[in-house]
């Protein structure tokens, strides 16, 4: 299946998934620790171009500490997100999907120069279209894989509409249909929903704006309205 | 069970238990759950709606919150106390003496060709300008010129601080450099020890040949001790990770990838260790000119017979997994 589910089995028989950020988002959010890293760098260099050579040598091994050890301090410590990653909801991650450990984050992140050989990022581009989950060379020898935060979904609502019970004979798979169109109906527009409840019109016998209604009534009823 | 009943049954659980993870144990007012019966009953619970088919809102939900919960059950605490001690007095040299071979290699890809060139340019005046420019060249000679009063640069405190940040940035960045590259099938660290090994190499010869050996001696001997034997052992380690995507023997590449690199980063904390050390002696104590030339030629010996005797003997004895066992 082409999709970037990632799925994990925990010791308790459940599925945990996840979706695998691609390529282009993390870029992204490389450019923004890039830049964040490059600010703090200037910040000091101003700061410091007072202290004269001990200021030079201060700076230097700031500079090393952010080119180095800037990604491994966020990611363990805040959540798996660094400053970028956070801009564009992506985490690091275990593939085991558990917060990542000093240990994974170090390596991956040492890792990166040979994911940026020969030139920007090349390598580690390559490794990640070349497997499932995206991972670049740094993930693949850490067991780790980037993944997108999920937002907290907002509370369920459903359509305006009294229950009402379904025709008999309805398959489970209809159900489902219906339940999710019920679901869906603030993410769809109105007339989409109704375009939708068109093709049940042989079933439903009506059509338009009622036939909508009623799918409507059907799903709250499966949900359990009463 | 309809779905809305089985909402109502378990929404307070999960609207409790969603509360308590977002706040998380620094709110004291609330009790804690009891977290892992929380969280077996949350996944029995998941299982079950699942297996209903319940929307996928509700699953989506179920799903996140056993994530949090997960993460909070399998978090991972690795830093005990001791971890540190122990692996500076047995477990890196134990690490190191388990990849010897790797070490031995690198040390040989780091060593020969430095011997090689260090030859050629002693016999040879002009080898030299074939890895440096005439700048770069005429530049460690002055640093290393006898008749400078002070070394090279101008040393005052401060300066020294200048180049403890230079020495850590450059020659720490070379070792994570040398050890990364290797996992392209360790061409990278092959690439990075012999490089490094000509460069040196050359220098040592062009210096021994121009005769400034009563300043360039005794200023590498101290901090080189543990500098180039760092180097070396980031090479091993980027060889060891090279080795296992080469021949990942009984392991599919991935996992053999795996293996390897929980060996190699043994010995990556170490080097990193050693390099802050041997910046620290480059910066602060090898250029110090006003102990005699004798004392630190001395000191630098006792150094490589130090860090020698620490990879020989270091951590032998003691079975180390009951040692582990016993620790933890």
């Amino acid at each position: 299946m082409l999709d970037t589910a990632y799925n994990v089995e925990t010791p308790e028989g459940i599925d945990l998934r996840a979706q695998a950020a691609g390529p282009v988002p993390r870029i992204l959010a490389y450019a923004v620790d890039v830049f964040y890293r490059s600010l703090i760098l200037a910040a000091l260099g101003i700061a410091l171009a007072f202290a004269d050579r001990a200021g030079v040598g201060i700076w230097l091994l700031c500079s090393f500490l952010l080119e180095w050890f800037y990604p491994v301090f966020f990611e363990v410590v805040r959540g798996g997100q660094t400053p970028g990653k956070k801009a564009f909801g992506l985490m690091v991650v275990n593939d085991n999907l558990t917060p990542i450990s000093w240990s994974a984050s170090l390596l991956r992140n040492l890792l990166r120069f040979a994911d940026f050989l020969p030139f920007g990022y090349a390598a580690g581009t390559i490794a990640m279209t070349l497997n499932r989950d995206f991972r670049r060379l740094g993930d693949l020898a850490a067991g780790t894989l980037v993944v997108y935060r999920q937002q907290n979904s907002s509370e369920r609502s459903l359509p305006q509409a009294a229950p009402l019970a379904p025709p008999r004979g309805l398959l489970m798979q209809d159900q489902l249909a219906i339940i999710s169109l019920a679901e869906r109906h603030r993410d769809l527009s109105e007339a989409r929903q109704r375009e939708l409840a068109e093709l049940l019109q042989p079933v439903t016998g009506k059509s338009g704006r009622d036939g909508l209604h009623y799918l409507h009534a059907v799903g709250n009823w499966l949900l359990g309205g009463k | 069970m309809k779905q809305q009943d089985f909402e109502q049954r378990y929404g307070e659980s999960w609207q409790r238990l969603e509360q308590w993870l977002r706040t998380g144990d620094t709110d004291s007012d609330r009790p804690a759950p009891d977290l892992p019966v929380a969280y077996r009953s949350l996944c029995q619970q998941l299982a079950v709606a699942k297996e209903r088919q319940y929307t996928n809102q509700l699953i989506e939900r179920l799903n996140q919150l056993v994530m949090a919960a997960h993460h909070r059950v399998y978090r991972q605490q690795t830093l005990r106390r001791n971890t540190w001690v122990r692996y500076l007095l047995a477990g890196f040299p134990r690490a190191v003496r388990e990849q010897i071979r790797y070490v031995w290699l690198a040390a040989a890809l780091f060593v020969l060709p430095a011997l090689v060139m260090g030859i050629g340019s002693y016999h040879n005046d002009a080898l030299i300008y074939a890895v440096m420019s005439p700048e770069q060249v005429l530049q460690f000679e002055s640093m290393y010129d006898p008749g400078n009063d002070v070394m090279g640069r101008e040393r005052g405190s401060d300066s020294d601080l200048q180049m403890f940040g230079f020495y850590i940035k450059n020659n720490i960045g070379i070792a994570f450099r040398t050890f990364a590259a290797g996992i392209l099938f360790g061409l990278g660290s092959i690439f990075f020890l012999v490089f490094n090994g000509v460069y040196l190499g050359a220098v040592f010869g062009h210096i021994t040949r121009v005769g400034f050996t009563t300043t360039f001696y005794p200023f590498v001997i101290g901090h080189g001790a543990f500098e180039l034997t760092a180097i070396v052992l980031a090479g091993a380690a980027g060889l060891r990770l090279g080795q296992s995507l080469i021949d990942p023997g009984g392991h599919r590449r991935p996992a053999a990838l795996r293996l390897a690199s929980i060996e190699a980063m043994k010995i990556v904390y170490g080097t990193f260790l050693m390099l802050v050390v041997a910046a620290f002696l480059e910066a602060f104590w090898s250029s110090s000119t006003e102990l005699g030339v004798g004392v630190r030629v001395a000191v630098g010996s006792i150094f490589w017979l130090l860090v020698f005797a620490y990879f020989a003997l270091a951590g032998r004895g003691g079975n180390p997994e009951g040692e582990a066992r016993h620790g933890s």
